[in-house]
Order: structure tokens, then sequence, then C-alpha cells
């Protein structure tokens, strides 16, 4: 027998997953959501969603083409990151638009950080913050639902955070993604379905998306109206980002804490500031907001939520 | 904790089998924790079955034995499966120097043996922790004080190896013999035998003497010492502590046949069962293999091989040492010899950490190993200490869920050499 043996360390058997498999999974759980969306909002919806991926995997590509690192596009990650984006946009945005914010996304808050697991903030909000800081006339233009041409329209949390009870929107409207507002966002039953399949796997955990869900319910429930406990509870929970956020955002391995008391601290806190936003800040929806200023602490809650060493 | 693919098929139901008399054996002079021995024999000496070769002034050391009769024919340096390289005693069987099997004069007097007997037996007999950490056995038997509880190891987590089980099996009563007289040299009254769920027919064998058996739901690394302890007792050993100071002593289920071989039959330790297996071996096998018998041996008796192997391990996959030569032994600690395919060995690339927590959720020690792992890259130690790398039993759980291939329980290892220094 020859002697050129292997020799590593241990342990020689490995979990048959890769971080490659991971987005990829996590990108097919995002599927139902962005046929939901073209459905209600047209074809114009999958362009957004083309322009956003193909920006988002071309930077990434070229950037690491020019900083000669390894390239790995083909990770999935880069295509995650186009599709959130692009699902955090109205439908009838300019061409233009989708591309310069995954650009955005990819350069600024993914390569400067030095790629993949480097970044501390999402990288797809904080191209989405980047673009509403700097046209918020288009980020908040959006298509009436089924009419399939631009006819502005407010969205339900608009209305809602304004303190109007909504009009002509049942819950079932909202469920199902009746209304106007981002394109990925508006499905919540589509949204769900891919929640599930992350959950039942095990990529996610329910702890982020639960607190974060739990938390802005109560509180727009205690505070959502001009007496305390009123608030119209499920319109807030349905309407906006918070679930594409929750499940899909928040859940951000990067950026996220590591332990599942961290993840619940996360969670509350992302709930707590998306509430204060919504019903007394400047802005309609704050759940880009929110997981961004999270995605800050996250370091801190890491370092306060460390696991219990055995025999301590 | 992980649930692993326990790949036990191959060898669960292969009765043990004694591998024919190896030509030579090179018995190493360390096959314990603590001192290395010195050799009590030289080139040209001729030396029988069972006879002390080597011994040391020390606390803690346990004696080594010869494994066949036959001449000793020099003392080497030579590929050592845990230790890399060490001294090693070459005897060339040779029937005219004596027998090759022990005529076992079964003892008679075993009911009027002390405690103190029965513990300088097994002193003598060289027995050491066999289900991987050659903690010589003696000492764990001679607690600082009073202990309570014994829990008999039968959990065999590690995936592939089947060798405490087919012992479990075929040699019930001698183990409840040797848990008798453990039992005894201790001085107390209870005893719980930890066996996994994935083996049920051990459990059954079990059943039928009156003792406490402690079905585990199978997990990984249940067997290690300090996790055992806390399934079974629900009691954590203190950091910096060991079992001792709980009131607890572990003995793994081949070191207590061992200890009854030795009592019983006045025979030392100088062969073991090891499973040899692997998708790539035609016929894998549960061997009863002389301590100092070269891992080539065993797995020509067990060829042939449907392809070269890749990698070759000296124990399970997740905690084993990889070899570097077929001529190292088999030792007192050796339970396992796998092999593994070039598919199976491939290694996987490494990728920057994506934070997904898994090594932290499932960290037995309730460490932070991919923080470690970044501290110990930018060789910052007193960080890699602080997040716990003191604490790491190296059970591999980390590097094998981790979905970015880190090399976690390698920089984990590294910190802690360091931090020593
Ligand atoms: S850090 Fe150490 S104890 Fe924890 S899983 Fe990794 S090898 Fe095991
Ligand atoms: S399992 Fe790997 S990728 Fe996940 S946090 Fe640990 S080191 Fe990072």
């Amino acid at each position: 027998m020859r002697d050129n043996l292997l020799v590593s360390t241990s342990p020689h058997l490995h979990k048959k997953e890769s971080v490659k498999m991971i987005m990829w999974l996590v990108t097919l759980s995002l599927v139902p959501s962005g046929l939901a969306g073209i459905f209600i909002f047209g074809l114009g919806a999958l362009w957004v969603m083309a322009l956003a991926v193909a920006a988002a995997v071309i930077t990434e590509f070229a950037l690491q083409a020019v900083t000669r690192r390894k390239i790995t596009v083909l990770d999935g990650s880069a295509v995650l990151t186009g599709l959130l984006l692009a699902y955090n946009l109205p439908a009838d945005v300019p061409f233009w638009l989708p591309v310069v914010g995954a650009v955005f996304s990819i350069a600024i808050g993914k390569q400067v950080f030095g790629g993949l697991g480097q970044n501390i903030f999402n990288p797809a909000l904080v191209g989405r913050v980047f673009l509403m800081a700097s046209w918020p006339k288009y980020m908040t233009t959006f298509v009436k639902p089924m009419s399939y041409d631009a006819v502005t329209s407010a969205t339900p949390l608009a209305a809602l955070t304004e303190g109007k009870a909504l009009e002509n929107i049942s819950y079932l409207d909202l469920f199902l993604g009746n209304r106007p507002g981002c394109i990925g966002e508006v499905c919540i039953l589509a949204l769900l379905i891919g929640a599930a399949f992350l959950l039942l796997r095990k990529y996610i955990s329910w702890h982020i998306p639960f607190s974060y869900i739990f938390t802005t319910g109560l509180l727009s429930y205690v505070f959502g109206a001009k007496t305390l406990f009123a608030g119209d509870w499920i319109s807030h929970i349905l309407s906006g980002g918070l679930v594409l956020g929750a499940f899909f955002m928040a859940t951000d391995y990067v950026t996220s804490p590591l332990t599942y008391k961290g993840q619940l601290v996360f969670g509350i806190g992302c709930g707590l500031i998306t509430v204060v936003i919504r019903l007394w800040g400047g802005y309609p929806e704050g759940v880009s907001y929110a997981i961004l200023i999270m995605n800050a602490a996250t370091p801190m809650i890491d370092r306060y939520t460390r696991p219990r060493i055995y025999g301590s | 904790m992980v649930r692993l693919e326990d790949n036990k098929f191959y060898t669960e139901a292969k009765p043990l089998e004694a591998l024919p008399l190896p030509a030579k054996v090179y018995i190493p002079l360390s096959q314990h924790l603590g001192k290395p021995c010195l050799s009590l024999v030289k080139a040209g000496d001729s030396v029988s079955l069972g006879q002390k070769i080597g011994s040391v002034e020390a606390h803690v050391y346990s004696p080594v034995h010869a494994s066949v009769s036959g001449r000793v024919k020099a003392i080497v340096d030579w590929p050592h499966p845990v230790l890399g390289r060490a001294k090693a005693v070459v005897i060339e069987a040779d029937d005219s120097c004596g027998p090759q099997k022990m005529d076992y004069l079964p003892r008679e007097d075993i009911g009027e043996l002390t405690a103190e007997n029965i513990k300088n037996i097994i002193f003598d007999s060289g027995i050491v922790g066999m289900g991987g950490a050659s903690f010589p056995a003696h000492i764990k038997l001679n607690p600082p004080k009073q202990v309570e509880v014994l829990i008999i190891n039968g959990a065999e987590c590690e995936p592939y190896l089947t060798a405490d089980y087919r012992l479990m099996l075929e040699k019930t009563q001698e183990i409840i013999k040797g848990i008798e007289l453990v039992v005894k040299c201790l001085g107390i009254k209870k005893v719980f035998i930890a066996i996994e769920d994935n083996k049920p027919e051990a459990i059954k064998a079990f059943r039928c003497f009156n003792y406490n058996i402690c079905v585990l739901s199978s997990a990984y690394p249940q067997g290690g010492e300090k996790q055992l302890i806390k399934s079974v007792l629900n009691k954590e050993v203190p950091r910096g502590k060991l079992p001792f100071d709980l009131g607890v002593v572990v003995h793994n289920v081949a070191t207590v046949f061992a200890i009854y071989q030795s009592v019983y039959l006045n025979k030392p330790l100088f062969e073991r069962v090891v499973t040899v297996t692997g998708s790539i071996l035609e016929k894998p096998k549960n061997l009863l293999v002389r301590i100092g018998t070269p891992i080539k041996e065993l797995i020509a008796f067990c060829s042939p091989l449907k392809e070269e192997p890749a990698k070759i391990i000296n124990g399970g996959p997740m905690m084993g040492i990889a070899q570097y030569s077929t001529d190292a032994p088999v030792i007192k600690s050796t339970n396992g010899i796998l092999l593994l395919s070039k598919k199976e060995a491939a290694p996987l690339p490494e990728e920057y950490c994506i934070r997904c927590g898994a090594c932290v959720r499932e960290c037995p020690a309730g460490l932070l190993p991919c923080m470690i792992n970044l501290a110990s890259e930018r060789s910052i130690w007193q960080e890699a200490i602080s997040y716990g790398a003191l604490d790491c039993i190296e059970c591999g759980v980390c590097s094998y869920v981790c979905p970015a291939n880190r090399r976690l329980v390698q920089s984990i290892k590294r910190a802690k050499l360091e931090a020593v220094r």
C-alpha cells in the first residue's frame, strides 16, 4: 500500500452543507413572493428583479476581479442581495434605480468590508436606504395592485401610521397582497410559504422573526391608536415590509447575533424601533432602519449573550 | 451535541474475530497518559507472552507487556499512531520462546482479594482507559476522596466504531464481573451503565443483570466523560475540576473487560478489540488484535480494497488521528482503524465565516468556536482564551457543522498550545 496518505486534523467527517447551498436555498424560498409580486404588479416587477440581480452579480464579479480576490459570485449571496433589494422597491421605478441600488449594496454594503461574512450591515438594506435618501420620490410612488399601470397610490401603512382607519382594504387583501407596496413585501401568504420552508429545514430559527413580529404587534396594539390598547395590530403586522424583513432580512446570518438568546434581544429591538418609527417618526415605514440599527448593535448583543461554558 | 450518521452498519453484525499472529510486533513504550516507560529488555532477549517489557519510576504511568512470545530484535524510533514517532520494542514472534496463547489459570480466590490486591493487579496488568484517553486505570480506582457513582461508558458515540458494542454483546458476563471488581475497589453503591439507543441489542443484553441501565438518545459527543456525566446525572463537572470532585468515576466498557481479564485470568493487557472499517473495505471486521501489530496487517486481513485509501485514521472519524504510515501499530487505546476513500477524504474549501451560529449552538462545551477561530487567526491568543479556548474538548462538532468549512478545531488547538506557552 502506498504511504502518501492524507494527514489532517480531526474531524474527518463533514456535514453535507455548504454556504453556497444555504444561499441558494434561501433564494429559492423567496421565489413564491417574487412570483406573487409579478402577478400583482405586472412585468415591471420582473424587470426590477432582473436588473437588481444582474447588477449585483456583475458588481461582485467586477470588484473581486479588480481586487484579485477569489471569484465567488456563484455562491448565491450576490443574487440573494440583489433579489432582496428588488423586493424592497416599488414596481415602476426607472430602470436605473435598481441598478444603482444593487451596485451600492454590493460595493458599499458588502465588498468594502471584505465580502461575504465581513459586513456589518445587511447589504440589501444599505442599498435600499441609500435609494430612499437619494430619490425618495421614486421610492414612495407605488403601483396600484392588479391595474398594471403606475397610478400613484398611498400604501395602507402610510394611512395607518397617520392614524386613519384603513378603508377599502380588508385583512384578506393585506394577507394576499392586494395592496400597493414594494414588490416582494405585499403577499404575506407567499412570504409565509418561503418562511415555513426555511424554518422546517432549520436554515433560520424562529427566534428573530417571532420576537420581532410579536413585539411589533404588541406595541402597535398598545400605542397604535388615540387611546391605549386599541391599535389595529393585525394591520400593522400585515402591512409594510414587516413580514419580509422579519423572516428574510433580520435573519441574515452575517448581521444578526450568534445565539438564540441574542437573537431574541435582536428581534425585540427591531420591533421596538419599527414601532417607534412607524408611530412617531418621520417615515411611514421603519423596518429597514430598525434592522440596520440592530445590525450595528449586534456585536454588543453578542458580547452580552454568550453561551454558558460547561461547568461554570 | 449533534446527531451523526453513525455508519455502524459496516461492522455491527460482525462477531469478534482474532487476527492471525503477526510476524513482528512494534510495542510503543508510551501508550498512556504520563511518563513513557523505559525498556526492561534489550535486543536479543527472549520474551514470553505477557511478560512485562516496559516500566518506569513515576507516579502516573502504566507498564507495557509483550504481546507475543519471541525475540527482541531492537528498540527503535517507530511511527506511533498518536504521538507521531516514539520508542518501540520490536519483537519477532518465535514459538520456541513460549506459548503464543495464554493458558489461563483462572484465579480461584477472587472473593478473598482485597480492594488493594485488585488495584495492584490492575496496575501490574498495564490497564489504561481504552476509550481513547489512555489514562492509567489504577489511578482512577484510587480517588483522592470517596466517590459515590460509577458510570460505565458504553455510549460509543463515534460513528463507524463497533468494538465496544461487540464486546458488550459477546462478553456481557465478563463485563459485569469487571464492574463488580471496580465496585469493590471503589466501595460504591450506585452504578449506571450508559448505552445509546442505537444499540438496542446491547441494552437488552445488560437488562438481564441487576444494574441501572441508562439509555441515552444517540448524540455526539455523548461518550465524552464530561458530556456523559451531564447526560446521566444531569450534573456538570466544574471548570478546571475532575469527575472525582463530583464524586463520579467513569470507566469505558473495554477497560472494564480488560480489568476482568487481568483479575480473573491473570492476563495483562496485550490485546484488544479493534474495528477495521470503511466503505472501501470488502470485509470490514471487528478484530481481536495483539498490541503492537502494524495497522497494515489489519487492513490486509480485511482486504481486498475497492480502491486505494486516501486517509487512514486511528480511531473514529470525529476525533481519530490521521496516520502518515501504515507501519504505525495498534496501541491500547486503538478502538478503530477507519479507511476513507479519495472522495470521502477530499479536503473542502475553506470560506469566510458567515456567522450562521451553528458551531456555537452545537458546541457541547458552550464555547464560541467561530470567535476563537477569528482571534486565533489574528494570533490574539488572549482573546481566544476569553472565548473559552481552554475548555474545548476537541470533539470536532464545530468543524463538522460549519458550512464554511472553517478549520475550527485546528485553530482552537493552536490557540490552546500558544496560550500555555
Ligand atoms: S469548540 Fe471544542 S468543544 Fe466546542 S465543538 Fe469545537 S471541538 Fe467541540
Ligand atoms: S459554523 Fe462556521 S460559518 Fe457558522 S458561525 Fe461557526 S464558523 Fe461561522
